[in-house]
């Protein structure tokens, strides 16, 4: 497990045109929302929490296929497939990478929508960090598991996307919601019912994929 | 079929035969529909765990990762294996397939060659119990094909047992004892020795 | 040392299932029936009219996609327990005949809608989860049509359709929670017993109708298998 993380983020930190691309994309995405809601910095301030999200969705969804490309290049899945060990190990270790990928990748969006969006993240700093982990665990978690299959076929790039987002509503509905109450001063609790979601979406689907990834890595 | 212990079998067959469908069936790749396969006790259906503790496979793919180094892809390979990752017996692997000059250059910048030897240097560092080997002399000059031979011959010593995949009957002849044909993936004939022109068949549209 | 004693041929040996045209006739009729008892017997709704009946069906439609997922989950995790093809595709008929009554189900919500609402789409909890129900389906389809091989279809559908599944109450929780936490929900009225036994019998026909299809295409997918493993033997020569 520790060491396809490895391997993975050797390769990353090699080439870091992808990161960079992917940053660039994040801002550009956070920049079009702009200009489609409108200069009103009341609107843009409360949709701040979905812009954020949706971002982190469609930039994200880059990282995962190309988690796979390397190994699909050179026929190196094969050879992976032939060490000893589990194969949810490799699950664990490409979910760790890609973890640590897109969180990085937050970092640089998160003070961007502080930013462009006037996202008074300072009502309640750690608790929206929180949020933010909880949402890309569940997403890095579904995204590891889906482009293992649509990394391998035709269409990949579409396939994903259709096959990822309609599971990540709930984590999509959750994290929102969360943010946005907390950020204005979560009077009702709201967030601790979403953040229950989270947790338990995060649990039930790392525990499904890492006992489903077997099927699915091989052949 | 069975392979003994410290013997090294050549399989031989058309195009198409099924020789690396079954190879790859013996390395728990691919399931099989039917039938089943022991490897020194381990069911490949009921164990792949334990088949693949024991065994190596050099099939097509290099498995080179292009963006690290050779000397990197070794230590990701042995971390894998649960090889000791000293740095001393990479660079011993190395030396043994002539790449330690280029220790530390990037995969992409490797021939085929070069990272096809990057696959046989794996197995160096790893000594396994069974060796697959599909068309392993292809892209390899004749220090590379003296290399693959004198892997197979350290594990008939060692007591392993190895099954290779070739139309080359002369770059194989002094590594293999037994050879077996199969076509239609169905055996059809095994002789001891190793493979002869006769177990070939013709080109079409010579002689 | 290593023992081998691999069978030979890999094709599906999936038993074909026989026709069953009575089973499509009594299903028919059984819906029709049902039908044309719930909406003669049920006065008109005081509110909504006579669009209320339109419940008749969409509700039934509604139940059966839920129970098509179900057997979906339940297909996938035997396949993936015994490997055999007909679970496979079992799955695969189910999820299409699934698909299609979700489908059913969000038009008929959004034709009733359209009167009673004003709108042709709200954000009600309701439809706009079933839409997403819709979604994981075709995602699921959308993979078993890129995938060429067979095995590999079946396993990745498995998974997927199984993964899927257990989606399918937690997404219904968080849009009704999303829905519901400041506002009030709004759903159809449903007053009268007689509405309810109206209900209660298309569902139970509907489930007919939903196990012939079901039934129907698997049969189909079953004799589309045969086919193509019987090209693909021609083609290696023929079973030695």
């Amino acid at each position: 497990m520790g060491a396809v993380a490895w391997k993975d983020l050797a390769v990353e930190r090699r080439t870091k045109a992808n990161f960079n691309a992917v940053v660039f994309f994040a801002a550009l995405t956070m920049l079009l929302f702009g200009f489609a809601l409108g200069a009103d910095t009341e609107a843009l301030k409360a949709a701040s929490g979905g812009v954020l999200w949706l971002t982190v969705l469609f930039s994200g969804v880059l990282v995962f296929n190309r988690s796979y490309q390397t190994e699909l290049e050179t026929g190196a899945l094969e050879v992976l497939l032939m060490y000893p060990g589990e194969r949810w190990s490799i699950f664990a270790g490409k979910f760790l990478a890609n973890l640590a990928f897109v969180l990085l990748v937050e970092a640089v969006i998160l003070p961007l929508a502080v930013v462009l969006y006037h996202m008074p993240l300072l009502n309640a700093p750690w608790s929206v960090l929180m949020i933010m982990l909880l949402g890309t665990i569940g997403f890095v978690t579904l995204g590891t598991f889906y482009a293992a299959m649509a990394s391998r076929v035709r269409s990949r790039e579409v396939l994903l996307p259709l096959l990822l987002f309609p599971m990540l509503v709930p984590v999509l509905i959750a994290a929102v919601q969360a943010t946005s109450a907390l950020l204005n001063g979560d009077a009702m609790g709201d967030s601790r019912t979403w953040v229950r979601l989270l947790v338990v979406f995060d649990l039930i689907f790392f525990v499904a994929a890492l006992l489903a990834f077997e099927h699915v890595i091989e052949g | 079929m069975r392979v003994e212990a410290g013997e090294v079998i050549a399989l031989v067959g058309r195009n198409g035969s099924g020789k690396s469908t079954l190879m790859r069936a013996i390395s728990t790749a691919l399931r099989p529909t039917r039938g089943t396969a022991t490897v020194y006790g381990n069911d490949i259906r009921t164990d792949p765990g334990g088949v693949r503790e024991l065994t190596a496979m050099i099939g097509h793919a290099t498995g080179v990762y292009e963006d690290l180094t050779v000397t990197e892809n070794l230590h990701f390979a042995c971390r894998m294996a649960g090889e000791s990752t000293d740095p001393k017996r990479l660079l011993e692997a190395l030396e043994r397939v002539g790449l330690a000059h280029e220790a530390n250059e990037r995969g992409r910048n490797l021939s085929a060659g070069q990272q096809r030897r990057i696959a046989l240097a794996r197995v160096f560092l790893r000594p396994v119990r069974l060796l697959l080997l599909d068309e392993p002399y292809t892209s390899f000059d004749d220090e590379g094909v003296a290399r693959v031979n004198e892997a197979l011959a350290d594990l008939r010593r060692r007591g392993g047992a190895g099954i290779v995949i070739t139309h080359d009957f002369e770059r194989v002849r002094t590594a293999v004892d037994r050879t077996v044909r199969i076509d239609n993936g169905v055996l059809i004939d095994a002789h001891a020795g190793p493979p002869m022109k006769q177990d070939f068949p013709k080109k079409v549209g010579h002689g | 040392m290593t023992d081998m004693n691999l069978g030979q041929g890999a094709g599906a040996d999936v038993a074909i299932p026989p026709k069953r045209a009575w089973l499509g006739l009594v299903s028919l009729l059984a819906i029709a029936g049902t039908q044309w008892w719930a909406v003669s017997n049920s006065a008109p709704d005081r509110d909504m009219g006579n669009l209320q009946k339109i419940m008749y069906v969409h509700v039934p439609a509604a139940w059966t996609a839920f129970i098509a997922f179900f057997i979906v989950l339940v297909a996938s995790a035997m396949y993936l327990w015994k490997r055999e093809e007909k679970f496979d595709l079992v799955a695969a008929s189910a999820a299409e005949v699934g698909a299609v009554l979700t489908a059913l189900t969000l038009a008929l919500g959004s034709i009733w809608g359209r009167p009673t609402w004003g709108t042709w789409w709200t954000w009600d909890a309701r439809l706009t989860s079933t839409a997403i129900l819709l979604l994981i389906y075709i995602g699921y389809l959308a993979l078993r049509a890129a995938t060429d091989d067979a095995e590999r279809r079946a396993r990745w559908s498995a998974a997927v359709g199984i993964l899927g599944a257990i989606n399918v109450p937690i997404v219904y929780m968080s849009v009704r929670w999303w829905r519901t936490l400041h506002q009030v929900q709004s759903s159809p009225s449903t007053i009268s017993s007689t509405y309810v036994d109206g209900l209660r019998l298309n569902a139970l026909s509907m489930t007919l109708v939903l196990v012939w299809l079901i039934l129907a295409r698997y049969r189909a997918a079953c004799l589309q298998r045969a086919a193509e493993t019987a090209s693909e033997n021609a083609a290696l020569g023929g079973r030695v």
